[in-house]
């Protein structure tokens, strides 16, 4: 079982760091990276595996929306069924 | 790996573009519950919607945070509530409209609708009692809807109850007209209405329908409006083309909440309604897409066809996107809860008239508009009566939900608050039909209904 996370907001140093982190200590695996920096404008998508995760959805979700709030960036943790619903025939 | 660019698509719709799904609305047959006792009756009611429903809301937040998806209102449907007065015509129905008041409180949805009758061919005894009712049922209790179903393609159109309920909107605006007259703003009269119909005030859980269902209503003006926006100076096919595939993935993600909701409840899924349905909100309007298709104001001429191209798309667009599609399906246009409707209303480039020939090709009728206080009962059923026709002829659903702004006249404001919205009172003829609606009576089926 798979989601997304993206992370959305003025570029800064340890973004991934700081994310990557909170992925490891949940038992979550990242699977794929892709960022691009825009003028100043962090985008960042990740994909990782939750099956393996050692704590429920719903509090992955909070935490980055927690690390999001200190950082000031836009974090939003969704399943991946969202995105293959909506853009497959 | 899914594509970083479909990935972006979809945040923006739902942080920017006010993508969300408006309601996830369970509905309860409670034909099980009649009983010649009323208030035996009552507490079968209240105790069937709580049961059914008590996480009908737990559930609705949960998948919203799980798929990071906006889920604006959780609603129930019940069996239209006449069918239950039936076996108990010498008491008043207002008790089952109490008892679903405090079912609606109890499990904690938004509202709940089905406070109905349909009486397209004439009256059964619950009927009646339902009907006049209406006006203290809808005063007195917090989340109730009503609706009455008074003309279909099949049946003609009922004038009798279309005269009588011009006199309950007027009492139901009365009885609340200090609070604004929203007891108006929570009764729909239909011609051709949906039985699995997600959206309020209409929403009642028809007789055809299972024992329970889980219906979804999405929405996403704002969306529709900025895929036109992005697509600058492109010609009608181009237009037409752009919001199907944008209908498609606003009612995919409807579908996609309405499977997981059924799953998680145990409840059958019944149907998606695809419906663009607006709020007061900046950046919600249906009226905002018609201007962006190329019209200065909305009702300026053009606008039906506009509107026409619109409903159209959405429907095509939508229907692959779903396994069932159903309800109402199409572009609301309810005056007070759309802030582009309201602009051009207020601006006076919106009429009435206008608005008439706009529910010819959209999907629903003459709704969230304020009359002038004064205008008479039979000038509100006139209204009814024109609407019915035009849905009754072409074969659609059409509805009335018009609020006598008791106290106010053309130019005044009201303001609901909420989803409902507010806005100017409009006006209405001066001229009366008062021997046309004093007929009563029936208005024959049209010939394309006798295909048999």
């Amino acid at each position: 079982m798979r989601a997304v996370i993206t992370v959305i907001g003025k570029d800064m140093v340890g973004i991934l760091a700081r994310v990557s982190t909170i992925c490891a200590e949940s038992g979550v695996n990242v699977i794929e990276v892709t960022q691009s920096v825009m003028q100043d404008l962090f985008v960042m998508i990740m994909m990782v595996d939750i099956s393996k995760s050692s704590i429920p959805f719903s509090e992955l979700s909070d935490r980055l929306n927690g690390l999001g709030d200190e950082l000031g960036l836009t974090i939003h943790t969704m399943h991946e069924d969202i995105f293959n619903a909506m853009h497959r025939i | 790996m899914i594509n970083s660019h479909d990935i972006l698509e979809t945040i923006n719709m739902i942080d920017n573009e006010n993508l969300d799904v408006r309601t996830i609305t369970m509905g309860i047959s409670l034909l099980d519950c009649i009983d010649p006792d009323i208030d035996a009756a009552c507490r079968k009611v209240y105790d069937k919607i709580c049961r059914y429903a008590s996480n009908l809301v737990k559930t609705g937040e949960d998948i919203s945070k799980d798929y990071g998806i906006p889920i604006i209102h959780k609603r129930i449907s019940v069996t239209p509530v006449s069918m239950i007065a039936a076996a108990c015509p010498d008491k008043s129905p207002v008790r089952l409209a109490r008892a679903l008041d405090r079912a609606a409180r109890a499990v904690g949805v938004n509202f709940i609708g089905g406070y109905s009758a349909l009486v397209h061919k004439g009256f059964g005894p619950g009927d009646y009692a339902l009907i006049e009712s209406i006006p203290e049922a809808l005063s007195t209790t917090e989340f109730v809807c009503s609706s009455v179903n008074i003309g279909t393609t099949k049946a003609g159109i009922n004038m009798d109850a279309v005269g009588k309920m011009g006199r309950v909107v007027r009492e139901t605006a009365q009885a609340t007209a200090d609070r604004d007259c929203i007891g108006a703003a929570k009764l729909v009269v239909f011609c051709n209405a949906p039985e699995d119909n997600p959206f309020m005030a209409g929403a009642f859980h028809g007789p055809g329908e299972p024992d329970c269902v889980i219906n979804v209503g999405v929405s996403g003006p704002g969306v529709v409006r900025a895929a036109l926006a992005k697509a600058g100076d492109c010609d009608i096919t181009a237009v037409a083309d752009l919001i199907k595939k944008t209908a498609f993935k606003i009612t995919r993600m409807g579908q996609l909440v309405a499977q997981e909701a059924a799953r998680r409840l145990c409840v059958p899924f019944g149907i998606v309604d695809l419906s663009l349905a607006p709020t007061p909100a900046v950046g919600d309007s249906v009226a905002h897409i018609l201007e962006e298709m190329g019209l200065e104001s909305c009702g300026a001429h053009g606008t039906t066809a506009a509107l026409a191209i619109l409903n159209d798309a959405v429907k095509k667009g939508g229907i692959m996107a779903s396994s069932h599609v159903g309800g109402l399906s199409g572009a609301f246009i309810p005056v007070t809860e759309d802030a582009g409707m309201i602009d051009a209303a207020r601006c006076g480039s919106l009429s009435i008239t206008k608005l008439e020939a706009m529910t010819s090709v959209c999907s629903v009728g003459l709704d969230m508009i304020a009359v002038p206080g004064d205008t008479p009962a039979e000038v509100i059923s006139a209204i009814i009566a024109d609407e019915a026709a035009i849905g009754m002829v072409n074969s659609k659903t059409t509805a009335v939900r018009l609020i006598p702004a008791i106290g106010k006249k053309a130019g005044d404001e009201l303001n609901f608050g909420g989803l409902l919205g507010g806005g100017p009172v409009m006006e209405v003829s001066r001229y009366s039909p008062l021997k046309f609606i004093r007929r009563g009576g029936r208005i024959p089926a049209p010939i394309q209904s006798l295909k048999n």
